[in-house]
């Protein structure tokens, strides 16, 4: 089980496959998401590009069952996903998390588990493995008995990764992950999605600089509240398209 | 002079009830201070006055159990609703809140002159331990226990929640169901301890002793069951010291945990003011 991520894709050429088809979202009477659709596999970074409000967190949000869908449907590994998975890991932004919580950066990546767990069972060993493994994967062992208050930027990050591995999750689902990061935790986080990628995880980001989206994304879907263009970068992300996709809401990325 | 008082059936009475309550309230006093919903536990206590008046003017009595499910019911109908306009996404819980147990309070105001019992209320804003019943025990003893079963039960679903609630939900964690339980399972140890300090001071044994332990230490788990040690400690002393100083037991045990709370805000070894400076 532990190894199955790593059995996954990229090396063996069969292809774990999220298939997103016409999901709306509502909140009240206001449409904040309509008929979007979109497939990848494992392997893949995918970023959500467009315009604040354009729903890119909704759609995050909407996949890991934390928002309703009025409409649509989420497939992964051809089974639907009715309300939330256990292979999905959600990581909010920064800026919502209360880092005054006083956690260690291992007993926040320990919440990991608790889908294994369930809400009484002791850790077992193999808990306790997949929390050094999470852990060392992201290089947090020298700081996992820190509080996370006394976290920098990118090391926070790091850690809602490492919890997402304990929870051997397999879609990772991050929001605006690089925002307020310096180059140089901006470049580690960027080389360490490539390696949870290559792995075989599927990384789905929102993400508002349009410049870093060729080195840190595979693919790219530009929202609007609907979708606009869906596909690899390098055919998305060309001056005709950035044109089109983004003059008629006039913001910038 | 100790003795005599142990001797003394309401001292007896008064020092398990002081015991029980101190303890699971500063056990629950940690989720208050992990959800930094300190106001709201305030703004909950106040809400229990109107009720125990509501509860008056509907059975014409003032009798322990009319006071309890009056105060229970006010206080479940305002941080319940809070939790529920809150979903709305329009109007902040705070805010909710405010607006609910003002409202709340104003309609006790505005009964108190039709009842006859006026007087007495004044003995449920400020409680009297020494005067609590075997009724009171039991009250005290029962909601103490299922709030410590059912906290421990749930220890994880309900610290993913109050780190996060998103993440929470993506992890399957019922959240909804959790903030509701939160916040019921809050207004029981309230009303738990009213009888013993009464409806304002309910809010000092609710936020004090886990404030306490967050100022010595960073382990979550300390701050529940050290919570319920402060809590149940200083409560039981508060009550034996109060007779040598003459003052009311009630506002004895808010006193003495008030005290702890600020030696450990000045000497707590890691946090203390006074504590050495670290590089």
């Amino acid at each position: 089980m532990n190894e199955a991520h790593h059995e996954c894709c990229a090396h063996h050429g069969h292809h774990h496959e999220l298939v997103i088809e016409n999901v709306s979202v509502n909140y009240r009477r206001v449409l904040a998401l309509a008929d979007v659709s979109l497939a990848t596999s494992c392997g893949n970074r995918v970023a959500l590009i467009g315009p604040n409000g354009a729903g890119k967190s909704t759609l995050l949000k909407a996949i890991a069952g934390l928002v309703p869908r009025t409409a649509g449907t989420i497939r992964w590994r051809g089974t639907a996903v009715k309300k939330w998975s256990r292979e999905f890991a959600y990581l909010p932004q920064r800026e919502e998390v209360d880092w005054s919580f006083p956690i260690t950066v291992r007993g926040l990546v320990e919440m990991g588990r608790y889908p294994q767990t369930g809400w009484w069972r002791a850790f077992s060993s193999a808990d306790t493995e997949a929390v050094d493994r999470a852990l060392e994967a992201l290089a947090l062992q020298d700081l996992q008995h820190r509080q996370i208050r006394e976290l920098s930027g990118g090391q926070q990050q790091r850690t809602f990764l490492a919890r997402a591995l304990a929870q051997e999750a397999h879609v990772l689902l991050l929001d605006e992950p690089f925002t307020g990061l310096d180059r140089n935790a901006s470049q580690l986080l960027g080389d360490l999605l490539a390696k949870l990628a290559h792995e075989g995880r599927l990384v789905i980001a929102s993400h508002h600089d349009l410049n870093t989206v060729p080195n840190l994304f595979d693919e790219a879907l530009v929202l609007a509240t609907r979708p606009l263009a869906f596909g690899p970068v390098s055919e998305i992300l060309t001056p005709e398209m950035i044109e089109r996709t983004f003059s008629e809401s006039s913001v910038q990325a | 002079m100790i003795t005599e008082l142990l001797t003394n059936p309401f001292y007896q009475r008064a020092l398990v009830t002081a015991g029980f309550i101190g303890f699971s309230n500063g056990f629950f006093s940690g989720f208050v201070v992990l959800r930094r919903n300190a106001l709201s536990v305030s703004a909950l206590s106040h809400t229990m006055l109107p009720g125990i008046a509501l509860g008056i003017f509907l059975t014409g009595s003032l009798s322990q159990w009319n006071a309890f499910f009056g105060a229970l019911f006010a206080a479940l109908l305002v941080g319940l609703g809070s939790v529920a306009v809150a979903r709305g996404n329009r109007v902040e819980q705070g805010t909710a809140l405010a607006v609910l147990y003002t409202a709340a309070f104003a309609a006790g105001i505005a009964l108190l002159p039709k009842l006859d019992t006026r007087q007495e209320l004044e003995h449920w804003l400020f409680g009297d331990i020494i005067a609590v019943g075997n009724t009171d025990i039991w009250i005290a003893f029962g909601i103490g226990a299922f709030i410590l079963l059912v906290t421990n039960l749930l220890m994880r679903p309900i610290l993913l929640t109050l780190f996060e609630p998103n993440v929470a939900a993506a992890q399957g964690v019922p959240v909804r169901f959790i903030q509701y339980l939160i916040f019921t399972l809050l207004v029981m140890a309230l009303v738990s301890s009213l009888q013993a300090v009464g409806c304002v001071l309910s809010v000092g044994l609710l936020v004090t002793p886990a404030a306490t332990v967050s100022l010595l230490t960073d382990r979550t788990s300390a701050l529940f069951w050290g919570g319920g040690l402060i809590g149940g400690i200083g409560s039981i002393l508060a009550v034996l010291v109060s007779g040598k100083f003459g003052i009311a037991p009630g506002p004895a045990i808010v006193i003495v945990l008030g005290i702890l709370f600020v030696l450990a805000y000045l000497f707590s070894p890691k946090y203390g003011l006074l504590a050495p400076k670290r590089s």
